[in-house]
């Protein structure tokens, strides 16, 4: 296809040639779009004599010239088949303007995700409320069936992650007490960052990645083909139904995630501390002389929130899937996301809590 | 309580700015067989969606067994539910259970029955619509006509007197199609169960219908309303005619 550009009095004439096809327009297009858009204060004519073979995308090209010129077109050279299809498209209704980007977007879409938040903690609150009287529609089988997912099934991970950031901690740390003959300190420093702050965190990193993204996937593909509505119109309460057994299956799972995520974390401690030449007797008697039960409970409390938090984004994000299977992605990403961030702030806000108790 | 199983008042959607319809007003007998013609994307789904009481029309009322299915106590609201039943065009099966277990899943939740008598109920509801052999498949594993099959027996389970049917014969073979017009018969028969179906199937119209309203997306509305034979007879609206006269232009 080639394109030349004609002064015809004081119009401008694109003179197109060759094939005006899905073929031939790709490599002119712009060249056409700027070349109408130039002419924009002038009568605009395109010249078509010199056309081979068209078909609809040559029509396209000709509408975005005329669309880009934005005044009085004439087509000339044309067969009356190409002044119909070009009339055909622009009957066609005009894209609407591309939705607004915004860099901050992230920011708008988290704090409108906050009142859907607030009401889903809402229904759910209203649902443990209701829990008696619909006892039937809170199916234990289920919830036992998401504690082994969760649970049963997640402690390898547990204990990998566990065992090696005891091991990791303890010989980064190891290195610098040493130099002020501390080594044995390390026993006291590891143990307490496990039990109150990493055991709980990474229990709740764990779940948000293996469960929170599951339950989002699972329940954002049921909302996605209609189980949900099946669900509503069969009265039985999606909040009831699916959401309270696996936030129940959460507070089972977490203080044993914990608690194993605890003790590998310790072993892979005592492994480093034991290789460096300090006597298993000495790191037993540093952990329980510094470890006080009121450390682990506090943990452990942590740990069920962190749980509840964590799968209750989880079930809302399945819940508001939109359409589509690439909404159902979107669930499973924003439950992660939501589940890990949620966490780490509620963490702090623990600290500072846990702090002015003076614990 | 009125004698009519539905009643849709000055009901309409709108989606942001696109208008899906407005001021749609009909009521459905107690008993009959009433039928939402229309052609794709006109809002029959919709339209269903919002009697069934899953999601609150822009404007207008819906009333199902005398109840306002948008105001009232979630008492009266659950119990109006559970004397209908629904089937969604995609069948809607619960996708972590087999057949049975989707079709005993009402009767384990609204009854008292044993698991025996649960599992015998819904075997019979699930032969009922010719699917006796697949009671142990997952939705997963079946086409898309079982699954509406399936989603049918699953509506039924509670015998509720109202059935609300979203194309239940589309990509139906025709044997299967007019097995399930019988089974609909029948059970208006026999039961005096009350049918709302969206269809496009004409012979299945013309078959069960004793009164329809055809919506049409352009007109954002009802354009014709009555007895199906009727309407192909007298039609003057070229959109109900060329509906009702497809297969005599095929021919
Ligand atoms: N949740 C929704 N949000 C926006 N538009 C919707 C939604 N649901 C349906 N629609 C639109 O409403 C129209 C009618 O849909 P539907 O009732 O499914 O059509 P049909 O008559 O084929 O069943 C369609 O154009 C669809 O795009
Ligand atoms: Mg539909």
């Amino acid at each position: 296809m080639g394109l030349t550009v004609e002064r015809r009095g004081a119009a401008r004439a694109l003179v197109l040639s060759g094939r005006l096809d899905a073929t031939g327009v790709g490599g002119l297009w712009s060249d056409v779009v700027r070349a109408a858009a130039a002419a924009r204060r002038r009568a605009l004519i395109l010249d078509l004599s010199g056309v081979s073979s068209w078909d609809a995308a040559g029509a396209a090209l000709l509408l975005a010239a005329e669309r880009a010129h934005g005044g009085s077109v004439a087509l000339e050279g044309a067969s009356a088949d190409v002044a119909e299809a070009l009339a055909r498209l622009r009957q066609a209704p005009r894209p609407p303007p591309a939705p607004h980007r915004d860099a901050l977007g992230w920011l708008y879409r988290g704090l409108a995700a906050i009142p859907g938040g607030i009401a889903f903690v809402g229904e759910a609150a209203v649902a443990v409320l209701r829990l008696p009287r619909r006892a039937r529609l809170f199916r234990v089988a289920d919830m036992l069936r998401h504690a082994d997912e969760a649970g049963v099934r997640g402690l390898p991970l547990a204990v990998l992650l566990g065992f090696l950031i005891g091991l990791i901690l303890a010989f980064q740390s190891l290195v610098p007490m040493r130099r002020f003959g501390a080594d044995i300190y390390v026993a006291n420093l590891v143990a307490i960052g496990l039990v109150r702050e990493l055991g709980p965190l990474l229990a709740a990193v764990i779940l948000a990645g293996r469960t929170g993204s599951a339950f989002a996937a699972e329940i954002g593909t049921m909302k996605v083909n209609q189980e949900i509505d099946a669900l509503v119109t069969l009265d039985l309460d999606p909040m009831t139904f699916l959401v309270l057994p696996r936030m129940a299956a959460s507070l089972l799972v977490m203080p044993a995630l914990t608690v194993v995520l605890e003790l590998a974390g310790l072993a892979g401690m005592a492994v480093v501390l034991m290789s460096s030449g300090i006597p298993l007797a000495a790191i037993s008697h540093q952990v329980t002389a510094w470890v006080a039960p009121a450390d682990a409970i506090g943990g452990l409390a942590k740990a069920m929130v962190f749980g509840l938090v964590v799968v209750g984004i989880g079930c809302a994000s399945g819940l508001s899937t939109g359409v589509g299977p690439r909404a159902v992605g979107q669930s499973a990403t924003a439950a992660v996301v939501g589940g890990i961030v949620a966490t780490i702030l509620l963490d702090g806000l623990f600290a500072v809590i846990f702090f002015r108790l003076g614990w | 309580m009125s004698a009519h199983a539905v009643e849709v008042e000055g009901v309409a959607q709108v989606f942001g700015a696109r208008t899906i319809f407005r001021d749609v007003s009909f009521e459905v007998e107690t008993g009959e067989v009433f039928v939402i013609l229309g052609g794709s994307g006109c809002g029959k789904s919709v339209l269903l969606s919002l009697i069934v009481g899953l999601r609150k029309p822009t404007a207008g009322r819906v009333r199902v067994l005398g109840q306002d299915m948008y105001a009232g106590d979630a008492g009266a609201h659950g119990a109006a539910l559970r004397r209908i039943g629904v089937m969604f065009q995609s069948g809607a099966l619960f996708g972590s259970m087999t057949l049975l277990e989707n079709v005993m899943l009402p009767l384990e939740m609204y009854t008292a029955l044993p698991r025996e008598g649960r599992e015998a109920l819904a075997r019979a509801k699930l032969a009922q619509v010719g699917l006796g052999d697949a009671a142990g498949l997952m939705p997963a594993e079946i086409s898309g006509g079982m699954a509406k099959r399936a989603a049918i027996a699953r509506a039924m389970a509670l015998d509720p007197p109202v059935l609300f049917l979203d194309e239940p014969s589309a990509g139906l073979d025709p044997t299967t199609s007019a097995g399930l017009d019988a089974l609909i018969l029948e059970l208006r028969r026999t039961q005096g169960t009350t049918f709302v179906v969206v269809t496009h199937e004409l012979a299945s119209i013309l078959a069960i219908a004793d009164r329809c309203i055809m919506l049409d997306r352009a007109a954002q509305g009802v354009i014709a309303r009555g007895d199906p034979r009727r309407l192909r007879e007298e039609s003057a609206d070229p959109t109900v005619h060329a509906f009702f006269h497809r297969e005599a232009l095929a021919a």
